[in-house]
């Protein structure tokens, strides 16, 4: 009786054992590379939005404080977006006839609500509060990125969990004094620009953090890496 | 794990005990036998099937869930099944890879003064139920009502609430409310009406309101009052009826009685030593003023310091039956006997009590005796459903005992029209026949269903005898049908109004969101009848409380009435009242036949009067002693169910006068003998989808001349079984090797005295160290939070289940469900029944205990180890995290829960669609979907929010400053009228929940399997008179 089989089948299958392994593991690493991608997180995106509000030029062009707009970023968990009264504040005045500028003005005078897409966006199983990032002494742009360089605004990182955690885990690596927070030119210490806080000038941004972790009495990191810190 | 032998060639069951019927009550008797023979001592079970020691007790004790909840039960077609099947298999483990959808974000265009997005708001409010107020604080998150607590500073409240406020925020939202002005059907705009009425109304004005009715439920409100008087001053001949099915007449006859005059009383448990209560339920919702009452009495029984004795004698177990040291279960006419021969005991005469059984006879000499030994610190109350004679005989009591003006005041009614309402409803339906009625206006309440069955309401209404009949209402009900006109009711959280609580305090109501069917109040609906066409309830309200403001300055008087919840100085003030002597006519209803069976009837625990009836947080809430869901029963006694040889969802019909009820059996132990209870409120037609055809309708039995009990009952069995969804049976905990380490630790008042460590010694809990694991240092941490629940305090009122489902978005499941174990609740009331070893003969009265088990937050939690997947973690404080978005619902973890506290979304039950609970749900807390297991979180959304708050304040000034005790509640203590749960931090040695942990009283749940749970037990301390041991 002949074999059923040519030699030749001994290699296919060896190839295609061994090929499996890697066919399966690329489209692991395929996987998770869309799932971290700007396609899934939306890092990066800009996304579409009634008025092409430019953060460039009202922050970095015309220097107003992220509060003026951002109202409860100091007691809420929630930021704020600014009502339209915000808006023509000084739309009442400038650029009245901007064409641009007509969904404002046609919100104010109608009452109805401007809809914004939301560009930070957490899951809803995620509790984020910005009041107590903002006074322990994480900067605006240490997650939101360079704002006064966005004409259109985009979200800076993945806002996955893992990047959370990044700065849970070690938060000395990220705080800056409270007066910096709003700053959005505050460089992190070198040795040829220390950051003075109560007196100590410190070069290294480790060194700066732990002392400012002791300062602003953050909680242990077990304590902030507990799940219920953002799940409930 | 062993099982009872014949259990395994048993053949497949039936998965719920309650579906079962194969409760065999000779058993349950021989074992009642055998307690009461060997004298064994306390013994605990929680349903008769436990006390029978059935081989499905004792399967259901060793399953994670009741057996059938983790199967499939829905029919499905094999094509169905492949489907599904083969969508899972393509798509596992790739549910938690999804894209998040755009999201839009919108801002006010003038964002409102003081509104933070994203911090919750209070306001002061009331609701009402039958007339009496009950003061709330509000929280709104963004102008959307949330969650209802109760106003801490109000003294009808301080800060507890009842079932019915809790779930009220449900009722608001509920999609099923009327949305519409509808007239014979068409929906018809507010303004059609305006213009249909006023022809009709200007006809009447040439008769001076002849043909004019208003019907309307019991009035507190002095607005709605005013107007109301108002609108029978432009039409003179018209008349006001009241009517209300649950109403108070009795009372008000039974003041008549005594003193002449209508009075309320209003009683001061707090300094009360003996209380002996004539089958008055005061200690649950319902009852006015029972949440101050609660209070009251559960400081009150401080077995350190003072603690009072409760009597009751009781025709319907209850819970406030539960709690009283002595317990005599007597039909409802008897109790008129029992009150009339204590008044005779206690004017001095002996004679004229022969003839009571002598059981009764020890019961009677000892409270005689205990009462006259506490003059002025007394306090006897009569039950609303009792003659009025009772209630006459109460006062005279409390007038004789020296009670009145110490723990028994006499106030103006606060019913603002306080007439006698099963006769003015009969006035009106005579009016009608007579053909005297032209214009028939029904405000509120649902007479087609709920009125008298000899009156036939509905049909008086269908029989066209009144041309014009207008409802205004909050659902299309059965009442609406019938009418021409249904206008669109707003509810209480909507509306300008005012309303009285149990002492009279007026509390502006104020709304918390507009209209959301653009409804009307009752203030402004009785503004158009009276010709103001737009008057809006703001304008209303607020010129009644003008005209009564003398003072200057009245926008700070408004605004601070607003503010604190309360109107000052519309107390009512004590009034001087003398009893007539004590010779009361008796009731005829008292010599009923010996061996005739009684029937009772009763407003429902959880839906009233059947108001409540589309409300399913309401519906779902086991009731007190039955833990009945989703229907009403016939309650009766073991004894009398062994006699009709009927067991538990046995179907029987129930004949009274020629009219027929059929419904289901429940055997209820402590029902008294020869008498049966039914509950109001079910059977409804058009309730909405949650509560049309509930249960059975029992008002065709009620009759205006015996609205609450009467004799002559008759009972057939039907042959018939039906499903009722009880969840006693359900989350069984198992001591241990069978050890006798019991659950619920209890002594009475004199062996605490003796041995105040009674509850450790009847357990054991290992040493902190015996264990593998490395224990964590929880004594470094800021906080440890841990909770305290007193028993001795707790009475079952079922407050904190409901504060619990709103706090924590927790899903309704529907009957099906939660026959087969399926109810989500986090905290759930174990009800626990003993004999007591003295008493043991009196067998069908046992004690009863209530113990709310929410999850223990062990410190060596068994779920935390054996997820597969870590959804469930320590937290640094001692929480056992739940983390839904990891849960793949292995259910491992509550498998391995000694407690049976896990509850697992075996489906999608919550509605993930209608926009109205979109609104409604706490935007702090995740809304869990199938698959996925949830349990209490101490409410961590709020440890949260607290801890936040303390650590901005501490930065920003610069000092350390910690979360204050008390400060910080969960939802179920915050909402507890009875101060039953502390929670707090237990590294703190001077909060509450610390000084409540180091009492000789506490202990822990199944402590020995060294859980080391972080919730622990006070056990309960009762106070029986020493004189009736023998």
């Amino acid at each position: 009786m002949p074999q059923i089989f040519h030699r030749s089948a001994n290699t296919l299958s060896r190839a295609t054992i061994f090929g499996a392994v890697f066919v399966i593991a690329a489209l692991g690493l395929v996987g998770y590379e869309i799932q971290g991608s700007p396609y899934v997180t939306y890092a990066g995106v800009r996304k579409p939005q009634p008025v092409p509000f430019s953060h460039q030029h009202h922050v970095a062009g015309l220097g107003i404080d992220c509060r003026y707009c951002h109202t409860s970023v100091e007691t809420s968990s929630f930021a704020g977006i600014p009502p339209t009264k915000t808006c023509m504040n000084c739309h009442s005045q400038i650029w009245t006839n901007a064409q641009l500028l007509e969904p404002v003005r046609a919100s104010y005078r109608s009452g109805q609500s401007l809809q914004w897409t939301r560009v930070n966006q957490l899951p809803d199983f995620v509790f984020f509060n910005h009041s107590i990032h903002v006074t322990k002494g994480v900067g605006c742009n240490t997650c939101h990125g360079p704002v006064d360089q966005m004409p259109l605004m985009y979200q800076q990182e993945s806002l996955q969990m893992e990047w959370c955690l990044g700065c849970h885990r070690e938060p000395q690596n990220n705080l800056r004094p409270r007066d910096q927070v709003f700053n959005m030119r505050y460089q992190p210490p070198t040795s040829a620009h220390p950051v003075v806080v109560d007196g100590q000038s410190y070069t290294d941004q480790v060194d700066l953090g732990t002392a400012l972790v002791k300062k602003y009495n953050v909680r242990s990191v077990k304590d902030i890496t507990s799940c219920n810190t953002c799940h409930r | 794990m062993t099982l009872d032998p014949k259990n395994e060639s048993g053949k497949r069951e039936d998965v719920c005990p309650s579906k079962k019927g194969k409760l065999d009550l000779e058993s349950v008797r021989a074992r009642i036998e055998e307690v009461s023979d060997e004298q064994a001592g306390p013994e605990y079970w929680r349903s008769l099937e436990e006390l029978a020691g059935s081989t499905e007790f004792q399967e259901a004790l060793h399953r994670e869930f009741p057996k059938g909840a983790s199967e499939w039960v829905d029919s499905v077609s094999r094509r169905g099944f492949l489907q599904v099947m083969g969508a899972s298999m393509a798509l596992a483990g790739m549910t938690g890879c999804v894209k998040l959808p755009l999201e839009p974000i919108v801002p006010y265009v003038r964002q409102p003064e003081e509104v933070v997005p994203g911090r919750p708001m209070f306001y002061a409010t009331a609701m009402t139920l039958g007339g009496y107020a009950n003061p709330l604080l509000v929280e709104s998150h963004l102008g959307r009502p949330t969650k209802i607590e109760g106003n801490d500073q109000h003294p009808a409240s301080l800060g507890g609430t009842d079932i019915f406020a809790q779930a009220s925020i449900l009722g608001m939202y509920d999609p099923d409310r009327s949305q519409s002005v509808v007239s014979l059907g068409d929906q018809r705009s507010w303004q059609a009406f305006v213009s249909a009425i006023r022809g009709p109304l200007s006809a009447q004005k040439a008769l001076k309101g002849a043909g004019i009715r208003v019907l309307t439920p019991t009035i507190s409100s002095p607005t709605l009052a005013d107007q109301l008087n108002n609108f029978l001053k432009i039409y003179p001949q018209a008349k006001w009826h009241v009517y209300e099915p649950v109403n108070r007449d009795n009372v008000l006859e039974g003041a008549k009685m005594a003193f002449g005059q209508p009075v309320e009383t209003r009683y001061d448990f707090s300094k009360a030593d003996v209380i002996v209560s004539l089958d008055a339920d005061f200690l649950y919702a319902g009852f006015p003023g029972n949440v101050r009452y609660i209070r009251d009495f559960a400081k009150r029984r401080d077995p350190d310091g003072n603690m009072n004795r409760l009597y009751i004698v009781e025709s319907t177990p209850t819970t406030t039956g539960a709690k009283a040291d002595h317990r005599l279960a007597m039909r409802t006419a008897e109790i008129e006997g029992f009150a009339s021969a204590l008044a005779t005991l206690s004017s001095g005469a002996a004679s004229g009590v022969g003839g009571a059984r002598q059981d009764v006879m020890k019961v009677l000499m000892a409270v005689n005796a205990d009462l006259e030994s506490h003059d002025g610190s007394s306090l006897v109350i009569a039950g609303d459903h009792h003659q009025p004679i009772v209630h006459a005989i109460a006062h005279a009591l409390n007038a004789k005992l020296g009670n009145v003006g110490k723990t028994v005041f006499y106030t103006e009614p606060i019913d603002a029209n306080p007439v006698n309402q099963f006769e003015s409803i009969k006035d009106l339906v005579g009016d009608i026949n007579a053909g005297k009625v032209d214009l028939l206006v029904i405000i509120g309440g649902n007479p087609a269903y709920d009125a008298p069955a000899d009156l036939d309401f509905a049909s008086v209404l269908k029989s066209d005898k009144v041309p014009i009949r207008v409802h205004c209402g909050l659902y299309q009900d059965e009442t609406a049908e019938l009418c021409q006109w249904h206008i669109n009711q707003a509810h209480e959280l909507e509306t300008w109004g005012d309303a009285r609580a149990y002492d009279g305090t007026v509390s502006i109501i104020q709304p918390l969101i507009a209209p959301l069917y653009q409804g009307k109040s009752a203030v402004e609906f009785v503004a158009l009848l009276s010709g103001q066409t737009d008057a809006t309830g703001y304008d209303l309200v607020r010129a009644y409380w003008q005209k009564q403001h003398a003072g200057a300055n009245f926008e700070a008087f408004w605004r601070r009435s607003l503010n604190d919840g309360w109107v000052e100085g519309t107390t009512f003030a004590p009034k001087s009242v003398t009893a007539k002597s004590a010779n009361f006519p008796a009731s005829n209803s008292g010599e009923a036949a010996a061996n005739a069976i009684e029937l009772n009837i009763r407003r429902d625990p959880s839906i009233y009067d059947g108001q409540f009836s589309n409300n399913g947080w309401l519906q779902e809430l086991p009731k007190p002693m039955t833990k009945l869901t989703w229907d009403n029963a016939i309650l009766m006694g073991p004894k009398m169910a062994d006699r009709l040889q009927v067991k538990s969802i046995d179907v029987v019909e129930l004949e009274l006068n020629g009219k027929k009820v059929t419904g289901p059996v429940w055997v209820q132990v402590g029902h008294p003998d020869n008498s049966v209870t039914v509950f109001l409120g079910y059977g409804r037609k058009r309730a909405g989808r949650v509560g049309t055809a509930q249960g059975f309708d029992a008002y065709p039995l009620r009759t205006s001349a015996a609205p609450w009990f009467a004799s002559g009952l008759q009972i057939r069995k039907t042959g018939e079984k039906y499903v009722l969804a009880s969840t006693q049976g359900y989350q069984w905990m198992d001591t241990p090797n069978g050890d006798h380490r019991p659950l619920v630790r209890e002594a009475a008042l004199a062996e605490y005295r003796k041995d105040s460590n009674f509850a450790k010694e009847q357990g054991e809990e290992p040493a902190p160290g015996l264990t593998l694991y490395k224990p964590y240092p929880y004594k470094e941490e800021a906080y440890a939070w841990g909770m305290a629940i007193d028993l001795n305090s707790c009475v079952g009122c079922n407050n904190c289940m409901v504060a619990c489902v709103a706090e924590n978005n927790i899903a309704v499941v529907g009957k099906e469900q939660c026959a087969i174990g399926r109810h989500m609740h986090w905290i759930r009331i174990d009800t626990y029944y003993q004999y007591p070893s003295e008493e043991a003969r009196d067998r069908d009265n046992p004690k009863a205990f209530f113990q709310p088990v929410p999850c223990q937050q062990c410190e060596n939690a068994p779920c935390e180890v054996v997820c597969p997947v870590g959804a469930t973690n320590h937290s640094s404080e001692g929480l056992n995290d739940m983390i839904y978005n990891r849960c793949v619902g292995t259910r491992y973890c509550s498998n391995n829960c000694p407690y049976k506290v896990r509850r697992f979304n075996f489906l999608l039950f919550q509605d993930w669609e209608t926009p109205q609970y979109k609104l409604m749900r706490n935007p702090d807390v995740s809304v869990r979907s199938r698959g996925v297991m949830e349990k209490c979180t101490y409410c961590v959304q709020r440890i949260s929010e607290h801890k936040i708050d303390t650590e901005t304040a501490s930065v920003r000034e610069g000092k350390e400053i910690k979360i204050q005790d008390g400060e910080l509640q969960t939802a179920c203590q915050q909402s507890c009228p009875a101060n039953a749960i502390i929670f707090g931090n237990i590294n703190d040695p001077n909060s509450k929940v610390s000084k409540l942990k180091a009492q000789s009283r506490n202990y822990s749940l199944l402590g020995e399997l060294n859980t080391r749970p972080r919730t622990t037990y006070l056990a309960e301390v009762s106070n029986p008179n020493p004189e009736m041991k023998s």
